[in-house]
């Protein structure tokens, strides 16, 4: 009997000491939580991605509770979208940021075809360190290094490297726009863009900088900054060598022109009519 | 095409194989002992080990993972000598089959194959069997050199159980040291010759494949313990050298207690990781009802291994030494 | 007594050395050299010269933009045809000068007597100018401008400085060949480069497996105050600069810290052959020495004096017959080189070897799992654990690799080297290292 006795009191003793603790170290250490950051972080994806330029999605929620009612202080979660921002928005009381939804645009065409490999790699696959030894897999030193930095990068599974041309291609359903393929590209190939009306939008899908005959020799579909898509669209501007088309260029308008008249096919058009 | 890589360009000669194939040839001089001094039925655990060690890794990597089987790296094989190394000689086959089941797919393959498991898979295998079939785990023929076809199974106890379970221990029934030494004496088929194993020790050693930390405190340490015991009763049964020579000791320190696996990376957390064996091998020993501990030491302190990995790292270039 | 070498870590490179008993022979000139206007680290230089411009071996052809940047000098005489966006070894277009090769006619005020000039009448000031005007670069490989390390900063003490005859690299004996055949000039070098300096003491750290050069140079010291040679174990990365100051001052070089807080100048012997020809004989920095190796790849092996801006191809024609079956070239030794793309590409300041590979060697073997066997634990020379980073790395797990110190990673490549499951561990560190680098 006062073995049962003993063992009871000694285990509900230290029950209590250690609940005794316990109290006071949730009080002292208690981590006071705004409730409004707690209800925006929920209704945020939660793949704490970084693509709004915060921390993590946390973060995220604590800035816009402290955010502007009317501007959002430039806070905006394109993983998201224009819709998780209208529930944030009408939670906290503020203004809806309304912005076109965006999409990453790989601005290479340099596939096997266009510009064959010019050695042969060996060793741990990583375009980042090709990068660091050479200047890429073909003769261009501007183009995809086609290793897939990118595709292992993206959180989202929406890239995947195209077994044809050997070029990472983009999800459109997938791509959140969150910018770590943006990050992580050692030639800076990635860009994000306005998804456009129906999908349709036009950009240069190069970047290289050599002079026309230089690039033209290097890869078949080189931009050869033969100024062509300026006098379509004078706000384009041709820059070393290399041809930038604004985000704000109307692609329903010009885009199939500018396409047909670029004369090596570096301009892409999303909305191209099917021949 | 010219080829390109990063830097470096070249690499040492030894591979993951040819460090597996290094390990068999040390092991072979206790093969060869173990099987002059238990016979035919020694080879058959033997071989019924290694197959079914490589079958198992193979089966599994085909049929359940569905990868390339990793066999050809010889892992295996090590693998299953050493298992069989730990079992007396007249277990039966279809113990020995479950002791490889255990080895390969629970320890090692479940938990990704090799580089990942937490435990030496041949001492799981042998603890299990240890455990589960108790009798014929403790059951060892009497040693009978160089009569290769005697299937009689005369068994008696080893020398560790002779001095656990007798109050008074008769000499007369310890083997001399010298039988210790070159393995002419009951008890598991890999694990009797002393001498066969430190020369497996020293190919080992030579060939740069082990470093003489963990060995050398393992032993150095349990002798230590033992040789105070002895000193302070002065009993028989503590008698460092039988202990020394006796049971799975040389075994466990030269080829259980330093695979890569399952020890931590720096040298001194391999130092302590063989300070603790030998300390749980000696508590085990003196303390505990089983005769034998190295199996249990080695097992306990692998466990640790994750923790002595975290605590002793190495120490930075260019940062103070600790005084 | 033990040979000296650094406290952790390290690997032994065997059988590596073919060509440490070829002398020095001059490789000739070729018809075309391309001078790349960067070969140091900093900013790239001014041109000074145009297309059509007659140059002599010596002429200054590019002016140092800055403190961290150096001269470049024509390596030889004719004219300059064209100054354009080159690819270089690495396939990216540098700016380079290319000069067709005419007869082999000098500057005048260069000395190329053989005689040796003992004495060093000039002052400091002096020496550092000569230096500076000379172009001359650490030619171990950093490409550090030399009179910024022939100068002491404000407020450091030096106390001694190392002439790091220690050529660790695999297959690489260009130092080695340097010490044996001008051992009385290295001395005089570190003489004068002392002088620079305001110490007395120099220490020439050489490595065991170089005894020829060791018996010359000890030989040679004992008539010199102040030089002493140091024996050091033949190991790898000995040669590296915090490496070696721990080996032979015992003193360790925390990280983000220099050699000159710790009290050590440290200059690589090529570099100090070039700095007793610069100030003694006026000549400026337009050839070097390079091993060309390889096991059977190439068929004539050699160390080459080579004017700066020569094509690989020129010297890679004197080596081998058979182009075609060179898998890699590799410019650098085995541990550390840079695989090149372009054969073509011209030898800089820096190029202290060419190693070609055959089709075989020039593979890397494919990446196994990891064993845990501690191998590279044990070989990194900073005390690093490159298993856990490269885990990190695949984790990605970025806090991680603070923790691990990536950033101390001297990228010597001991750890790939070592790994048996051929783990690319180096790669692991250097992308690790990017992470790093961009989260800060």
């Amino acid at each position: 009997m006062s073995v049962l006795l003993t063992g009871i009191l000694v285990l509900g003793g230290i029950g209590l000491v250690a609940a005794i603790i316990l109290h006071f170290v949730a009080q002292k250490f208690a981590v006071e939580s705004n409730p409004r950051v707690q209800a925006v972080e929920k209704l945020l994806p939660g793949v704490n991605c970084g693509a709004c330029g915060k921390a993590g999605c946390q973060d995220f929620a604590r800035a816009c509770a402290s955010a502007d009612i009317e501007t959002f202080k430039g806070l905006y979660c394109s993983v998201g979208g224009n819709s998780v921002m209208q529930q944030i928005a009408t939670l906290l009381g503020y203004k809806t940021p309304e912005r076109d939804p965006t999409v990453a645009v790989l601005r290479c065409q340099g596939s096997c075809e266009n510009a064959p490999s010019k050695f042969e790699f060996t060793g741990l696959k990583s375009c980042r360190l090709v990068a660091r030894i050479s200047t890429s897999q073909s003769e261009c030193p501007y183009g995809c290094i086609r290793m897939g930095d990118c595709v292992r990068a993206c959180k989202f599974g929406a890239l995947h490297i195209s077994p044809d041309t050997g070029l990472p291609v983009v999800d459109e359903n997938k791509c959140v726009s969150c910018g770590a393929c943006v990050a992580i590209c050692p030639k800076k190939l990635f860009e994000i863009r306005p998804k456009g009306k129906d999908g349709k939008r036009v950009y240069v899908a190069c970047r290289n900088q050599q002079k026309g005959a230089v690039a033209r020799q290097n890869c078949k579909v080189a931009c050869i900054g033969c100024m062509k898509c300026t006098k379509i669209v004078p706000s384009i501007k041709v820059q070393n060598n290399l041809s930038y088309i604004p985000t704000d260029v109307d692609a329903e308008k010009f885009g199939q022109e500018l396409a047909d008249t670029c004369p090596t096919s570096a301009i892409v058009y999303t909305g191209k009519k099917e021949q | 095409m010219l080829k390109i890589s990063t830097a470096p360009h070249l690499n040492t000669p030894l591979s993951t194989r040819s460090i597996m194939l290094h390990v068999i040839i040390a092991l072979l001089p206790a093969l060869f002992v173990g099987l002059a001094v238990f016979g035919l039925n020694a080879l058959l655990v033997v071989l019924t080990s290694v197959a079914a060690c490589v079958g198992f890794e193979y089966l599994f990597c085909r049929y359940v993972i569905k990868q390339s089987p990793s066999t050809w790296d010889l892992s295996a094989i090590v693998t299953g000598l050493l298992l069989a190394y730990n079992l007396p000689s007249d277990i039966p086959l279809w113990m020995v089959l479950i002791g490889s089941f255990m080895a390969i797919i629970v320890t090692k393959m479940v938990f990704g194959g090799i580089g990942k498991n937490m435990f030496n898979p041949a001492l799981v295998g042998r603890v299990f069997l240890f455990i589960s079939f108790p009798v014929q785990m403790t059951t060892w023929p009497i040693p009978k050199p160089f009569e290769f076809m005697n299937l009689d199974a005369e068994t008696s106890a080893t020398t560790l159980g002779i001095l656990k379970h007798s109050d008074i221990v008769d000499t007369s029934q310890l083997p001399d040291y010298w039988q210790m030494f070159v393995g002419n004496i009951g008890g598991c088929i890999g694990e009797t010759s002393a001498a066969a194993l430190l020369l497996g020790m020293f190919y080992l050693l030579y060939k740069r494949i082990i470093n003489w930390y963990i060995p050398f405190y393992y032993i150095a340490s349990f002798f230590m313990l033992i040789s105070i015991h002895w000193l302070i009763t002065g009993d028989i049964k503590y008698d460092p050298l039988t202990h020394l020579l006796s049971g799975g000791l040389i075994l466990g320190a030269v080829f259980m207690a330093t695979d890569y696996t399952t020890t931590p990376m720096s040298r001194s957390g391999k130092i302590a990781f063989a300070i603790g064996c030998g300390v749980l091998t000696y508590v085990i020993r003196v303390f505990s009802v089983y005769p034998e501990g190295v199996s249990f030491a080695i097992l306990i302190m692998n466990a640790f291994v994750p923790l002595l990995d975290n605590i002793y790292i190495p120490r930075l270039f260019g940062r103070q030494r600790r005084a | 007594m033990r040979k000296k070498t650094f406290p952790l870590g390290g690997i032994h490179l065997d059988k590596h050395k073919l060509t440490s008993s070829y002398p020095i022979v001059d490789a000739g000139l070729p018809d075309m050299v391309y001078i790349p206007i960067k070969q140091h680290i900093g900013a790239p230089s001014k041109i000074l010269v145009q297309k059509g411009d007659k140059v002599k071996v010596g002429t200054l052809l590019a002016d140092a933009d800055g403190v961290v940047s150096a001269d470049i000098h024509s390596s030889v005489s004719g004219e300059v045809v064209k100054i354009d966006d080159i690819i270089d070894a690495d396939a990216y277009p540098e700016t380079m000068i290319v000069i067709k090769v005419e007869g082999d006619e000098f500057e005048p005020d260069i000395d190329l007597s053989p005689d040796i000039i003992r004495d060093i009448p000039y002052s400091p000031a002096e020496i550092v100018d000569k230096i500076r005007r000379a172009g001359i670069v650490g030619m171990g490989g950093a490409g550090y401008p030399t009179p910024i390390k022939t100068t002491i900063p404000e407020g450091k003490k030096v106390d001694t400085l190392i002439v790091n005859g220690i050529e660790c690299e695999a297959y690489l004996t260009a130092d080695d060949r340097l010490m044996v055949e001008k051992a009385e000039e290295i001395i005089i070098g570190a003489k004068i480069i002392n002088k620079a300096l305001g110490i007395q003491n120099a220490i020439i750290a050489i490595d065991e497996n170089k005894p020829e050069a060791i018996r010359i140079l000890s030989d040679l010291s004992k008539k010199y105050v102040g030089v002493n040679v140091e024996v050091c174990q033949s190991k790898y990365p000995q040669g590296a600069e915090k490496q070696l100051i721990a080996a032979i001052t015992g003193r360790e070089v925390s990280p983000a810290k220099l050699p000159v807080d710790v009290g050590c100048i440290v200059q690589n012997v090529g570099t100090v052959f070039a700095v007793y020809e610069a100030v003694q004989k006026n000549k400026p920095l337009y050839e070097r020495i390079v091993t060309i190796s390889g096991d059977d790849a190439a068929e004539n092996l050699g160390n080459y004096r080579v004017r700066i801006g020569t094509p690989a191809s020129f010297i890679i024609a004197k080596s081998t017959s058979h182009p075609k079956h060179i898998g890699k070239i590799i410019f650098g030794g085995g541990m550390m080189g840079v695989s090149a793309v372009n054969m073509d590409a011209p030898l800089t300041k820096l190029t202290s070897g060419i190693l070609l590979l055959n089709d075989k060697d020039a593979v890397k073997p494919p990446e196994t799992a990891c064993i845990r066997c501690a191998q590279c634990v044990d070989a990194c020379p900073m005390g690093l654990r490159p298993f856990a980073i490269a885990s990190a790395i695949k984790n990605n797990d970025f806090a991680e690799l603070k923790r691990l110190h990536t950033l101390t990673c001297i990228e010597c490549g001991s750890c790939a080297f070592v790994c048996p499951a051929r783990i690319p561990l180096l790669d692991y560190c250097k992308l690790g290292k990017l992470e790093v680098k961009k989260q800060s």
